[in-house]
């Protein structure tokens, strides 16, 4: 608290990013956690909260006549523009927020003060619901060629591997620990994924040290034992995902990558996937196009392709498949790495080991999915995402690339996910809030030192326990889509890959379809649900009328109402019904009514509105945040201003059209 | 008769069909005077018929005495025939290349065609002016119906009833009618009962250089307006390209001869820019061998994206016009016969609920397209392969279903109807066994005696079982005016058309089936328990009455 510099500040206006001359006026809180924007509005008192952790950055713009503007753009892609009346009060929301955003210490993240009124069972319970254990038992491990090494146990070969590791039988303690040595930050190769149909499994590790010349025999001992665990294949695949040229530059460094006399039976295979710095560009680059305002068609299509993301993303997705392809059709296992084998490697082998299992495309095998290869595996959650204050070179979207191949391949396969668009997008909002302590720190090491599952609680239970919100309706266990492996085409299809506006233009709902699919299914199947209890309930009810009646006696059987059944509609009219800004070149033709407005930046998340507004970000935010002076948990935020004839939507603004 | 003289090799055996995603059949290959079929001659595997006139281009080549025809069609398809033997080869050719440029339109397919289905209902007479004006007639009094253009006199391309200001009579019409391009005097539109304000459109005014103005006209398009209200006139076309036109005899309405008018440019491309993108695009889509940043530059380079975001902005400017500033719009181009229809059809979509239902947005295209005058022999003569240079094809009409399905994909069940209707009324529009899209205007249609010789459209299409396939499961009427989104980022390329032949569409084609099962179950169960729920309540009353003596 010592860093809030001033905790309120009164008539602050809040701008509508799409009709800037539109703005809210209101009272901006700073606690703690948060950073809140109460209107003053009195028929809604609308709040708007952002987590302090999800603060990318503030931006101080030049002061005009109406006040300070504030710009904030957050980790989660929602950009919030302030307008504070004096200077003097909007340098203090600077340097607060300055301070606030970037935390030194894991105590200070919103995990260690959050309480969702869990008891301490309900929250231990919470950390078992994801078991690796067990994921690795489903993949029929333990078995003949693979073995649980407790070679790492308290972490002494490798500190950013997790204790619980799988290898080869025949690879001993002598061998991995040689290997370890050849190895960039000792990260050897160990098991990711094993395939039971044909034995063949991914590996994951870092580069080997090898330099120009170097050798180690144990290294070439333990890919040796790889291959020998798969006895359906006679050669491994090495493959390196960085272009060659970064390789080849490693070597120079005493690093680098096999060479493929040196190791027997080997296939070595660079795919170009570029490295953290080149994304954090290219993704800084995308999202300067989301931001433009009114863009040409020909601004926004130059814009990304230049940014170069859907290029990258589509460089993932073929390393994904091209891995896929060697374990399920050539029964080869596969070595993967990049430099660490902590970025690239994490990306690469969860996208092939997504293909390959269809456990991992239900709502729970996705969490052991991130769990295994992302947590557990040592991806530096706490550099990449800039949790705490460090290195701004270390940040890059590396897990925000995954999801996104996550949703490309649900735009292929409608029928093969369980889970939703929603869940992807709750999961990236979270891998940034650090209102769960799932992401926190850069290793398994670290989270336990840190006592991580005692003090806070996890992702996974609570995306669990509110799952119905993640279900994809298309859906069912038994369809052919959801069996066995995902096959792309084999030719070259660019068109494939589409920019994700419901991603990265998120809180831009006028952007978004305004009639949900997946809802509107997913209201169907709720209802058939009822339909059906009901059909059965009638029937039990019919047939012992009937046979009363058959025994001539008199008993008036009890009756319920049966239930009723309202229409259901997953399209909100009141935002379909509010026009855009068309007029393009004619600045003078605002046409963004009110009730848009009240849609746009919904993460307002009272009680009142989880369900009906867009999902919950982060909830229950108002009761934790420990907010004294919020008169107001308005019960309105999920309200949708009723739409067509309101008289708000004929506001002055588009007059001005007239006079224009 | 004279196919047969154009048809040298009617039968090649042994000639093989490749396809993309399907694996190549073998069979005998048969020319008939409209089409060209492919059977393999076993149960069950699939045949190929393909109408001529959906021939857009072919090309052929040689490898020895192995003939390869392939053949580009409007609806995009490419497919390759395999044909043994030069000569056959050559014939066949020629043959094709000879049945499917036939200049005259009574040799066309819908001229033969005999259906083998039971006309229900007969399309040609579903969507009367007549009916259509009594819609609107309930609830005003300040129209009527004109028969002024009954012998098409007034204006070639117009239909022989229009729907004109009651206060304006017939010998007026014909004054403003020497006033504006082709004689297309402003008509009714669309009437937004919700405010009485309404669309107008016609050609352009025919000021020329030194500012000629029309009393009659300014009589006739202020008598829409309300007192003390103010209208816009919508002028698809950039000012500079308006100011232009006026060298050659055209023009736009002058503020000091329109006071109670505003006047808005938009603009919106025309001809030969459209042909030229839509060809770019197709080949973009066609093109596999590009990398990531190459397909979107061609993406973008085609300009396609670009069109749909301007045509979709005017028409929703339009719409605001009309809905939110509570103003009556006039709108034309040059002629009045292209871009103006697309945004007035538009702008129904979005402000009328019925515009979005089948049956009415059936009635929205005879009306706004075919009765308007659209010219669709000539737009929909070539498609996206066409090489010659022809001065009047272009994607008009497709551009409008494309903007239609933007809309749709934004407001999924706001539509009665789904993409597939959308792709089968493309389809139509460029080769089709029905009379509908012959002809250019009306009056051409009259001539042709389309309505004896040829079968509708909607005839076929508004049978049951049809209908069926292009009803969309999620449809729930909504009576609200809705507002697309035109961000960039909100106007995908549609895939449905433009990768339909590139890309495998079974596990789309899956969920589309898995989305109608469930909706299908729920309705199936909705209907049980209400069945049962009556059958409880009368034993509960039978029950009841034996209690009660």
């Amino acid at each position: 608290m010592e860093h809030i510099r001033t905790p309120k500040v009164e008539n602050v206006r809040l701008v509508d990013r799409v009709s800037p001359k539109k703005a809210a006026l209101g009272t901006l809180y700073l606690t703690a956690t948060h950073v809140i924007f109460v209107e003053n509005s009195p028929d809604t008192r609308k709040e708007t909260w952002i987590l302090h952790s999800q603060i990318s950055t503030i931006e101080k713009q030049a002061t005009t006549a109406t006040g300070c503007p504030l710009l904030i753009r957050c980790k989660n892609f929602q950009i919030i523009q302030l307008i504070i009346p004096q200077e003097r009060d909007c340098h203090d929301v600077y340097i607060s927020l300055i301070r606030l955003a970037r935390p030194v210490k894991y105590e200070e993240l919103y995990c260690f003060s959050f309480n969702p009124m869990l008891d301490k069972e309900e929250r231990e319970q919470g950390w078992v619901l994801i078991n690796l254990s067990e994921e690795y038992k489903r993949m029929g491990l333990p078995n003949n060629y693979w073995q649980l090494s407790d070679v790492n146990r308290e972490y002494r070969v490798c500190d950013s591997y997790p204790t619980e590791l799988y290898v080869p039988k025949s690879a001993t303690a002598h061998i991995i620990v040689g290997s370890s040595k050849f190895r960039s930050r000792r990260r050897f190769p160990v098991l990711s994924y094993y395939y039971k149909d044909n034995h063949a499994s991914i590996c994951r590790s870092s580069q080997p040290l090898s330099g120009f010349s170097a050798r180690c025999l144990e290294d070439e001992q333990m890919l040796q034992a790889i291959r020998k665990a798969n006895p359906g294949s006679d050669f491994v695949y090495v493959v390196d995902t960085r272009p060659k040229l970064n390789a080849m530059a490693n070597r120079a460094a005493g690093k680098g990558y096999e060479n493929e006399d040196n190791y027997s039976n080997i296939k070595f295979q660079f795919i170009g996937i570029e490295n953290i710095h080149v994304m954090r560009n290219s993704l800084q680059k995308m999202l300067e196009v989301c931001e433009l305002k009114s863009p040409s068609m020909s601004d926004f299509l130059w814009g990304l392709e230049n940014s170069g993301w859907l290029r990258h993303i589509k460089a993932i997705m073929d390393a994904g498949i091209f891995i896929a392809k060697a374990v399920s059709e050539e029964g080869a296992s596969v070595l993967v790495h990049c430099s660490d084998g902590w970025d690239r490697t994490a990306q690469v082998c969860s996208v092939a080991s997504l293909l390959l299992d269809p456990h991992y495309r239900t709502l729970k095998g996705f969490m052991v999915l991130i769990e295994k290869d992302w947590i557990s595996f040592g991806h530096k959650f706490n550099h990449r995402y800039g949790n705490l204050d460090g290195d701004p070179k270390e940040i890059s979207p590396v897990i925000d690339q995954f999801i996104e191949c996550v949703w490309q391949l649900m735009e292929q396969f409608p029928c093969a996910f369980e889970f939703n668009e929603r869940f992807l997008i709750h999961i990236q909002h979270h891998i940034y809030s650090c209102q769960f302590g799932n992401f926190l720190c850069n290793s398994q090491k670290e989270r336990r030192e840190l006592k991580i599952q005692e003090r806070t609680y996890s992702l996974w239970a609570y995306l669990w326990k509110n799952r119905t919100d993640y279900l994809n309706p298309l859906f069912r266990a038994d369809h052919s889509q959801t069996q066995g492996t995902l096959h792309l085409p084999t030719t070259p299809c660019n068109f494939m890959y589409k920019f994700w506006s419901g991603m990265y233009n998120r809180f831009e709902k006028g952007m978004q379809p305004r009639q949900s699919v997946t809802d509107y299914l997913m209201a169907v199947k709720e209802e058939t649900q009822q339909l059906e209890e009901e059909l059965q309930d009638l029937e039990e009810r019919l047939e012992k009328i009937q046979k009363v009646q058959l025994n001539c006696t008199k008993v008036k059987s009890k009756q319920s109402e049966p239930s009723k059944h309202s229409g259901f509609s997953a399209s909100d009219n009141s935002i379909a019904n509010t026009p855009q800004d068309y007029s393009g070149n004619m600045k003078s033709f605002p046409s963004r009514s009110p009730s848009q407005g009240d849609e746009d930046s919904a993460l307002i998340l009272t009680q009142d509105n989880l369900k009906s507004s867009d999902p919950d970000l982060s909830a229950n935010s108002d009761q934790e945040s420990g907010v004294e002076d919020l008169s107001c948990r308005s019960p309105s935020g999920g309200e949708h201003a009723p739409s067509e004839d309101s008289g708000k939507d004929r506001d002055s603004d588009e007059a001005v059209f007239l006079t224009a | 008769m004279e196919f047969a003289e154009l048809i040298k090799t009617p039968r090649v055996d042994n000639v093989v069909l490749h396809r993309p995603f399907y694996p190549a059949v073998e069979g005998t290959l048969c020319l008939t005077g409209h089409h060209l079929i492919l059977s393999s001659r076993q149960d069950n595997t699939e045949e190929l018929w393909l109408l001529h006139s959906n021939i857009d281009a072919i090309d052929k080549r040689f490898v020895g005495s192995l003939g390869t025809i392939i053949i580009k069609c409007k609806d995009f398809r490419i497919i390759q025939l395999d044909i043994p033997g030069m000569e056959e080869c050559l014939n066949i050719a020629s043959s094709i290349e000879a049945l499917s440029t036939l200049d005259s339109i009574t040799l066309m397919y819908p001229f033969f065609y005999r259906p083998m289905f039971e006309v229900i209902e007969d399309g040609w007479h579903s969507f009367l002016p007549e009916q259509e004006f009594e819609l609107y007639s309930s609830a005003t009094s300040e129209w009527r119906l004109s028969y002024v253009n009954k012998e098409f006199a007034v204006c070639p391309s117009y239909p022989p009833i229009v729907i004109v200001p009651k206060s304006i009579d017939d010998e007026a019409l014909r004054k403003v009618a020497t006033f504006r391009h082709g004689g297309r005097f402003p008509v009714l539109s669309y009437y937004h009962q919700k405010n009485g304000m309404v669309i107008m459109r016609s050609g352009q005014p025919l000021t020329g250089t030194n500012g000629r103005r029309c009393k009659e006209d300014e009589k006739l398009i202020n008598a829409t307006l309300r007192v003390g209200k103010r209208g816009y006139v919508i002028d698809t076309r950039s000012l500079n390209v308006a100011q232009q036109a006026r060298a050659k005899g055209g023009g736009f309405e002058q503020e000091a001869h329109y006071p109670q008018w505003r006047r808005i440019h938009k603009s919106i491309e025309r001809y030969h820019i459209l042909q030229e993108s839509l060809i770019k695009l197709v080949e973009a889509c066609n093109d596999q061998t590009h990398n990531m940043d190459r397909w979107l530059s061609k993406l973008e380079a085609s300009n396609w994206l670009t069109h749909i975001k301007e045509i979709l902005t005017t028409a929703c400017l339009a719409a605001q016009c009309i809905d939110r500033e509570g103003a009556s719009v006039l709108i034309h181009g040059t002629e009045g016969t292209d871009s103006t229809l697309q945004v007035t059809s538009l702008a129904q979509i979005i402000l009328e609920p019925r515009s979005r239902t089948i049956r009415g947005f059936e009635a929205l295209i005879e009306r706004e397209w075919l009765q308007a005058g659209h010219p669709f022999q000539q737009r929909c003569a070539q498609s996206a392969y066409c090489n010659t240079k022809q001065k009047w094809e272009a994607p008009v009409f497709l551009l409008f279903l494309d903007c239609v399905w933007q809309i749709l994909r934004q407001f999924p069940c706001s539509f009665e109807f789904n993409e597939n209707f959308l792709i089968m009324l493309f389809e139509h529009a460029y080769a089709s066994q029905f009379g509908t899209f012959l002809g250019n205007s009306e009056s051409e249609r009259c001539k042709l005696k389309l309505q004896q010789k040829t079968m509708s459209l909607w005839s076929w299409v508004n049978q049951p079982s049809e209908l069926s396939k292009y009803t969309n499961p999620l449809f729930e009427a909504n009576n609200l005016v809705i507002w697309p989104s035109v961000a960039p980022q909100s106007l995908p390329l549609w895939e449905g058309i433009f990768l339909r032949w590139n890309r495998c569409s079974k596990y789309l084609d899956e969920a589309y089936e898995e989305m109608v099962n469930i909706i299908e179950y729920n309705k199936e169960l909705q209907a049980k328990v209400n069945i049962l729920r009556r059958q409880l309540a009368e034993l509960e009353t039978e029950d009841g009455m034996q209690e009660s003596p």
